[in-house]
C-alpha cells in the first residue's frame, strides 16, 4: 500500500472535502482514483471494526455527535431530546458506520414529486433536476461499490427471528413485496469483506466489516493511491473566498484547537444537513452577507428527515428480536404513490430492533408507570418495525444559526421541524398498518413508538433547475459559487420514501465524475 | 459506577430496624439496607430518610416487579453527593409536602403504589422528578447485570454473533 499523502496547507491545486461519510468519503475515494488530489476534513476521529463495541451507550459515546445543536418546532424530539435533534455519527465514515444498510433506489415518480404529486398546501415541493434514467448507471456502480444484496446476483440475506414474525403478518394482511431487503450488508464473502454473521449491533458499527462502510473501504482505499490525505480531529470553522466570489481554501481547528488555514482549488461541503448549512452561513462574509451560497436565501431551508416511527409488537411468545442483522425486512407495498390514502408519497417498513437500553430510552420518551414498565417487561418476547416514509418539504422547517457557541466560539446549528399534516396522515396510516400486521401474528399489545432523534437528515441545500429554488444545480455545484460542491443528503430535492445512503453514493460517484472533467477541462 | 457494600450488620439488627422503617428499606445511621440483609448502599451527603425515599420513588417510576431493590439503590446512589444534597432536600421536602395533601404522613408512608403514583404524578413536571426519571433511563437499564431479567443477551460479537447460535430459531410461528 502506498504511503497516505501529506500536502501542504498552502497547496492550492487540491480539492477540500469537508466531511468523511457516505457522500464525503464516496467522493474523496472517487476523486483520489481519477488522479484528483483530495484533502478530507474530518471533525471526528478515526474508529474501525476492531474498535467498535457491541454496547449501546458505549458505541453513542464513542461515534455519536453529541457537540451542542438545539432545536425548535413542534417535533416531539425538540421536547424529548432538545440537544440532540439527530443521531447521527462524528468519526471517519461518519453516519455510514453507524447506517442500517438499507440500500433502496428512488422510485422513478419521486425525481417528480411536484409533477407527479401536484402542489400541495403548505409544502415547498419541486421536481429534482435529474431524473431515474440519468441515475440509473450511477445506482449500478453505487451497489456494486456496496455490494447491494437482491440485485447483481447477490444473494439476498436470510430472514432472522424478527423478520419472520413482520413476513408472516405482512403476507397474512395480503403484502405482495415483502422480503429481507436490498441491503449493503453481505450474504456472502464480497469484494474482501466477509458475510453478515447475524450479531445484532448494526447501529454500533459492524464489528465484521460485512456492512459497507466509508470507514474500513473507500476512505483507505483512496489513501491508497496516493492521493487522498484524511485529516481527522479537523473542525471546519469557515470556507473563504476571493474577491471574484470563487472559494480559495478552508479554516479548520486542527486536533490541538489551532486554527489552520488549507488552501483549495475546488471545496466540497458534506458534513450532514446540520453541519453543511451551518458552516455555508458561518461562511457570510461582506460579498455574501446571508451566507456563502445563499443568494437564494434557500440554504438552511427545507430540512426532511422523512415521516418516521416506530411500531413494536408483544406476543405470547419469545422473538428475541435483537439477535440478527437489525434491518434486514422490507413491506414496499405502501410506498407506492396513491393518494386514495389521504396522503401523497409512500412509505416502506422495515425491520428494527433496539437493545434493553436504547429500549427504554426511545418506547416512549418521558413515559413512566407501569404502562411503560411492562412492554419492557415483555421485551423478549418483542418485535420492531420501523417507518420511513416521503416528508414534505416545508420553507420553515429549516437550520439556522443559534445564539449557542460550541468549544471554537462557532454558532451551532438550531434545527426547526414541524411535521406537514400530509407527514401526520402518512405515519397515522402506517401506525395502523403496522399494528395490524402485528395483531395479525397473535400480538397482545402494539405499541406506536414515536420517532427517533433523526438519522435521516436531508434537503437543507437543495438542488434546483432553478438557482431561486435552491442552493445547488445537477451536479450540486452551488448556483452561486462555481467551485464549491456540496456531496451529501443536504443536496436532496425531495426525500423519497427510501433510506437515503445509496442515494448519497450515487450522487457522489456521478459528482467525482462531474469535478475531475471540470477540473481536466480547466472550468474549476 | 457507585458503590453497593455488604455491611457487616446482624440480621437482627437490620430486622429490629425494619419494624420501624417500613418493609422495603431499613434506614438507619449511614445507610440503608434491605430487611433481609441481601445488600446494603452507604449514605454519607444526604440523609438516610432522602435515600430511602428515592429508592421507592425509582421503583415507583420504573416498577420492574422481577428486579431487586439493589439494582434500583446503585441507580440512585450517585445523588448522595455534595453537589446533589441541596437539590435532593428540596426535592424529597416538596415530594413529601404532596404527600401530606394527600392524607399521608409522607411519602413512605403511603402503602400502596397507586397512592404513591398519584402523589408522583402531581409532580412529574418539576425539574427534581424530571432529573431522577431521566438519569434512571441509563442509571437502571443500563446495568448489565439486570439485562438477563429481562432476557436480553447484550454483546454477541465475541461468541460469534447468532449465526449459528438461534437468530431464527423462533418454533411458535
Amino acid at each position: 500500500m502506498a504511503k497516505a499523502a501529506k500536502f501542504e496547507l498552502t497547496d492550492d491545486s487540491v480539492v477540500v472535502i469537508v466531511g468523511t461519510g457516505a457522500g464525503g468519503g464516496v467522493l474523496a475515494n472517487e476523486l483520489a482514483q481519477k488522479g484528483v488530489k483530495v484533502v478530507a476534513l474530518e471533525a471526528g476521529g478515526r474508529y474501525l471494526p476492531e474498535d467498535y463495541v457491541n454496547d449501546e451507550w458505549e458505541s453513542f459515546g464513542q461515534l455519536a455527535w453529541v457537540d451542542p445543536r438545539t432545536t425548535s418546532g413542534d417535533w416531539r424530539v425538540a421536547k424529548d431530546f432538545s440537544g440532540l435533534p439527530a443521531w447521527i455519527v462524528k468519526a471517519v465514515g461518519g453516519t455510514s458506520i453507524h447506517w442500517a444498510g438499507a440500500s433502496l433506489r428512488f422510485q422513478d415518480h419521486e425525481w417528480k414529486a411536484l409533477s407527479t404529486y401536484g402542489p400541495v398546501e403548505g409544502a415547498s415541493l419541486l421536481d429534482w433536476p435529474i431524473d431515474a434514467a440519468e441515475m440509473a448507471p450511477w445506482y449500478d456502480k453505487a451497489e456494486a461499490k456496496l455490494g447491494v444484496t437482491g440485485v447483481g446476483g447477490r444473494a439476498r440475506l436470510p430472514g432472522n427471528n424478527n423478520y419472520k414474525v413482520f413476513e408472516k403478518g405482512a403476507l397474512a394482511l395480503g403484502y405482495k413485496d415483502v422480503h429481507t431487503g436490498n441491503m449493503a450488508i453481505n450474504s456472502a464473502d464480497y469484494d474482501d469483506r466477509m458475510a453478515c454473521q447475524q450479531t445484532g449491533f448494526c447501529f454500533q458499527g459492524c464489528k465484521w466489516g460485512a456492512k459497507w462502510s466509508s470507514a474500513y473501504t473507500d476512505i483507505p482505499r483512496g489513501e491508497a493511491t496516493g492521493n487522498l490525505e484524511v485529516r481527522d480531529h479537523a473542525h471546519v470553522a469557515r470556507i473563504l473566498h476571493d474577491d471574484s466570489g470563487k472559494v480559495t481554501g478552508v479554516e479548520y481547528f486542527d486536533k490541538d484547537g489551532n486554527l489552520q488555514m488549507q488552501k483549495a482549488r475546488v471545496v466540497a461541503v458534506a458534513g450532514n444537513s446540520f453541519e453543511s448549512p451551518r458552516l455555508l452561513l458561518n461562511s457570510h462574509s461582506s460579498m455574501f452577507p446571508d451566507g456563502l451560497a445563499n443568494s437564494s436565501g434557500q440554504v438552511g431551508r427545507n430540512y426532511m428527515r422523512h415521516t418516521t416511527g416506530s411500531v413494536y409488537a408483544t406476543f405470547e411468545q419469545p422473538v428475541k428480536m435483537w439477535r440478527g442483522t437489525t434491518m434486514a425486512g422490507i413491506i414496499r407495498d405502501e410506498a407506492r404513490h396513491d393518494p386514495s390514502r389521504g396522503f401523497v408519497g409512500g412509505y416502506e417498513l422495515e425491520t428494527l430492533s433496539l437493545g434493553l437500553p436504547f429500549m427504554a430510552a426511545f418506547l416512549d420518551p418521558g413515559g413512566w408507570g407501569r404502562e411503560f414498565t411492562t412492554a419492557l417487561d415483555s421485551y423478549a418476547n418483542m418485535a420492531g418495525m420501523w417507518i420511513v416514509g416521503e416528508d414534505m418539504p416545508q420553507a420553515d422547517n429549516r437550520v439556522t444559526l443559534s445564539n449557542t457557541e460550541d468549544k471554537f466560539g462557532l454558532k451551532v446549528a438550531n434545527v426547526n421541524f414541524s411535521d406537514h399534516p400530509n407527514d401526520v396522515a402518512m405515519r397515522n396510516h402506517a401506525y395502523k398498518q403496522g399494528q395490524a400486521i402485528y395483531k395479525a401474528v397473535g400480538a397482545t399489545r402494539t405499541l406506536p413508538t414515536p420517532p427517533y432523534p433523526s438519522t435521516h437528515n436531508l434537503g437543507t441545500n437543495r438542488m434546483s433547475e432553478r438557482p431561486e429554488d435552491g442552493v445547488v444545480d445537477r451536479n450540486g455545484r452551488a448556483h452561486d459559487v462555481p467551485n464549491l460542491f456540496v456531496s451529501d443528503g443536504s443536496q436532496f430535492t425531495t426525500g423519497a420514501a427510501e433510506n437515503p445512503t445509496l442515494t448519497i453514493v450515487a450522487l457522489a460517484i456521478r459528482q467525482a465524475d462531474h469535478i475531475a472533467k471540470e477540473m481536466a477541462a480547466g472550468n474549476v | 459506577m457507585t458503590r453497593l457494600n455488604k455491611q457487616g450488620l446482624t440480621r437482627r439488627a437490620l430486622l429490629s430496624r425494619a419494624v420501624a422503617a417500613g418493609a422495603l428499606a431499613v434506614a438507619g445511621p449511614g445507610f440503608i439496607a434491605a430487611t433481609d440483609a441481601a445488600w446494603a448502599v452507604e449514605v454519607t451527603a444526604i440523609s438516610e430518610h432522602e435515600m430511602a425515599t428515592l429508592l421507592q420513588m425509582a421503583r415507583d417510576i420504573y416498577p420492574h416487579d422481577r428486579v431487586g431493590d439493589r439494582f434500583y439503590a446503585v441507580a440512585i446512589k450517585s445523588y448522595d453527593v455534595t453537589e446533589q444534597k441541596e437539590m435532593v432536600a428540596e426535592g424529597i421536602a416538596a415530594l413529601d409536602e404532596a404527600a401530606k395533601k394527600a392524607g399521608f404522613d409522607n411519602y413512605l408512608a403511603a402503602g400502596w403504589e397507586d397512592d404513591r403514583v398519584a402523589i408522583l404524578r402531581s409532580i412529574q413536571d418539576t425539574p427534581f422528578f424530571q432529573t431522577v426519571r431521566g438519569g434512571l433511563v441509563t442509571g437502571l437499564y443500563n446495568q448489565k447485570d439486570i439485562w438477563p431479567i429481562f432476557g436480553y443477551e447484550g454483546e454477541s460479537f465475541s461468541q460469534g454473533g447468532y449465526i449459528d447460535r438461534g437468530f431464527d430459531d423462533i418454533d411458535w410461528l
